[in-house]
């Protein structure tokens, strides 16, 4: 029997041992040695020299990281808020008994499945400030549209209406939300007299609750790490740095100007800012969030 | 049973994988009896097949040698991740603006040694060219195919406009003047034409304080981005967003495809004139054959007429890795890519003229460009400029260009935007050479 049990527990360590080497190799050692590597000066190609805190106290005095921070945070704070929205509408539409809900479902999500690098190439033409299709459009209607990517004025915001093309992930998380929420709750709200906007304050957002903190949170992650799509449509975050964000700095530092250390620091600084973050809507989902009681 | 097999199977997968992932591969197996030396280039298109050709030709002459040339793209990182993994490759073909950074990170093989015993050296060059392959006193590699830029004109836009198109402006005061004479607006006064446009190709927007005579770097511990002669360049700059307006100008601009394309903006007639490479007669005649156009030195400006001997070249290099295992093999190669016939062959075929001083009289009869003379005369200048050969290029490029928008944009003033610059880079250059006297003392 014994011999039997060791036998399992050596295959079932074998059987996971790719996933654990996996774990290791490629995510813990990297994390620790960035973390070192954060108090050294390392080029990659020279043995790192510890140089303590001064990567921490460069990047203090560094105009281009705050810079870089504030146009992430600048971009976070539009796109996260806007993308929640358009994502509840849309479930909240859908969720309405609908016909053909299936092919709707699909046709919102499709645009989430397109490679970013497609997706960037693409709406630097929409975007073209003479030809692009989107300028066309609101003349034809009498607006007179910025010319999107190359003022420095609307180069954020035009990236954080391109973000809204990736909205069908979060809306296909909250359809599912919302089609758990029990019927006969409504059936309750309806005998009450509650309206339509009544079920929807009161029952529908408290029954999602979690999914809306879930889909905030990974919205957080995902916008403070923005990277692919201006890294090809706002190369140097042109025009003048205004889409240059954390992210390209800390990869133009690594890879372009091979201060592995200092983008070390910078990657731990974003680290600690997502952690924060997250923390801060953890405790404001304890007021706000609602979990259903388990049975 | 099968459970068995299964587990069989899968360990002589993973066993093949450890061994493909970590053995160091062979080169092609040497059945030939040559050594085969593997080399990275860049280039792709035409420009890669006339690098073949002088392969090709290389291994048809050698029964000791054979060259494995390889099409890499972003060849300068993937040689810096190949270096420190140990593998990289035996010659590699690089650009200057590589090259400071690269040997400050002893990435590279001094050559000085091997071109002493290949009695190479700076006379058999165009010297502008021999000097862009040195570092602090050490040389790092030899040219492969060099490039001057010269201002390219329109001429049936210059006849259109009444000019004379055998006449190209001379000081910067005339092609301001050019400029004005050829933009053309339609009825609702959107811009249709350009004269001039400072933004046009881009890739030289830190450059335009030199052709006013100033630099970036005094070469030792200061930097000098917002010198007068330098704002004075990059008023000249805004001052052409200021006449034609930044928001139509910026609309005007949205409408230029990319380079290589026929809706480059020079070659589809939006823009009359351009700062351009040697190169660019191969694009006209690829997107634009039937076009009239010229090529002579950049403009001056007028009251410093000792700046007619300004001009701007770079050039493609070839580099032996310091991990590379066969040296003397590489270094072979990259001699015989410098000999009059190797580099004649190479650059007839890219459309380029020569970095040596010896130069054949069928190569000048012969090659497609007409105005290639001008180029050889331009590269011949005394006063040549390069991108400044310090390791913080890749940095300082990337402030340039965002002061430069800043300039053009109307964000901040040429001597504020370039203030800033100076700042920034100041500081990165003290760290720098503090972390550099730091690694001598202690190695």
């Amino acid at each position: 029997m014994r011999g039997l049990r060791r036998r399992e527990l050596w295959a079932g360590l074998a059987f996971v041992s790719p996933w654990v080497v996996g774990l290791g190799v490629f995510l813990i050692y990297p994390i620790v040695a960035s973390l070192y590597y954060s108090f050294c000066d390392y080029s990659v190609l020279d043995r790192a020299r510890p140089i303590g805190l001064a990567n921490y106290t460069d990047l203090a005095k560094d105009s281009l990281f705050w810079k870089s921070l504030f146009n992430t945070l600048f971009y976070a704070a539009l796109a996260v808020p806007l993308g929640l929205g358009l994502a509840l509408a849309l479930a909240l539409l859908l969720n309405s008994g609908v016909r053909g809900l299936t092919v709707y479902r699909t046709i919102f999500f499709l645009p989430a499945l397109m490679p970013m690098v497609a997706l960037a190439v693409l709406w630097l033409w929409i975007f073209n400030g003479e030809y692009g299709v989107l300028n066309v459009a609101l003349a034809r209607l009498g607006i007179q549209a910025p010319p999107w990517l190359t003022d420095p004025a609307w180069s954020k915001p035009a990236l954080v209406l391109l973000s809204m093309w990736g909205v069908g992930q979060a809306m296909v998380i909250f359809l599912a939300g919302l089609q758990d929420v029990p019927e006969h709750l409504y059936e309750a709200a309806d005998l009450d007299g509650a309206s339509w906007w009544d079920k929807i304050r009161h029952v529908t957002l408290p029954m999602i609750s979690p999914v809306i903190l879930f889909n905030g949170i990974m919205g957080i992650i995902g916008s403070l790490q923005f990277f692919a799509i201006p890294y090809i449509m706002t190369p140097n975050g042109q025009p003048a740095r205004s889409a240059y964000f954390y992210a390209m700095y800390l990869y133009d530092n690594a890879f372009l100007y091979l201060r592995m250390g200092y983008a070390s620091a910078m990657a731990w600084i974003l680290f600690i800012l997502i952690f924060c973050l997250t923390l801060v809507s953890l405790r404001l989902a304890a007021r706000y969030v609602h979990y259903e009681a388990a049975p | 049973m099968l459970s068995r097999a299964l587990r069989i199977v899968g360990l002589v997968l993973l066993a093949a994988l450890m061994y493909v992932g970590f053995t160091r591969q062979p080169g092609p197996a040497a059945e030939d009896g040559k050594i085969h030396i593997s080399y990275w280039e860049k280039w792709t298109g035409f420009e890669g097949e006339a690098m073949r050709a002088v392969v090709d030709e290389f291994n048809r002459r050698q029964d000791e040698i054979y060259v494995d040339m390889l099409t890499i793209s972003q060849v300068d990182s993937k040689l810096l991740l190949s270096t420190a993994g140990g593998v990289p490759p035996d010659v590699v073909g690089l650009w200057n603006s590589n090259l400071s950074s690269f040997a400050d990170k002893k990435v590279l093989l001094p050559l000085d040694d091997y071109l002493e015993r290949a009695g190479i050296s700076r006379e058999h060059y165009i010297p502008a060219y021999y000097d862009l392959c040195e570092y602090e006193g050490v040389m790092y590699a030899l040219p492969s195919t060099p490039a001057s830029h010269g201002l390219h004109w329109n001429k049936k836009l210059f006849r259109e406009a009444g000019l004379d198109p055998e006449r190209p402006p001379r000081t910067m005061e005339e092609l301001d003047a050019y400029s004005e004479r050829l933009t053309k607006r339609d009825e609702t006064g959107h811009l249709i034409l350009m004269g001039f446009l400072p933004t046009e190709p881009g890739w030289w927007n830190w450059a335009w304080g030199c052709y006013f005579g100033g630099s970036l770097w005094d070469g030792g511990d200061t930097i000098t981005t917002d010198s007068p002669v330098n704002v004075r360049g990059y008023e000249w700059v805004e001052s052409y967003a200021e006449r034609y307006g930044v928001t139509s100008l910026q609309v005007f601009r949205s409408g230029f495809g990319n380079f290589s394309s026929p809706q480059n903006a020079f070659l589809s007639g939006k823009v009359a004139m351009v700062l351009q490479g040697v190169w660019m007669s191969n694009f006209i005649d690829k997107y634009a054959p039937g076009m009239e156009w010229g090529a002579a030195p950049f403009p001056y400006p007028a009251d410093s007429p000792e700046l007619a001997e300004v001009a701007s070249v770079e050039t493609d290099v070839l580099c032996i890795p310091v991990g590379a295992r066969h040296r003397e093999e590489a270094f072979e190669f990259i001699r015989f890519v410098n000999s009059q016939e190797g580099m004649e062959l190479l650059c007839m075929g890219q459309g380029k003229h020569t970095p040596l001083a010896e130069v054949s009289e069928e190569f000048l009869a012969e090659h497609p460009n007409p105005y290639i003379q001008v180029f050889i005369d331009v590269a011949k200048r005394s006063r040549t400029f390069s991108n400044p050969k310090t390791p913080l290029w890749s940095e300082y490029l990337s402030e340039m260009n965002a002061a430069f928008d800043e300039i053009w944009l109307g964000e901040a003033s040429a001597e504020e935007a370039l203030g800033r610059v100076r700042i920034r880079m100041q500081q990165k250059l003290d760290r720098h050479l503090e972390q550099k006297a730091l690694r001598e003392e202690r190695p």
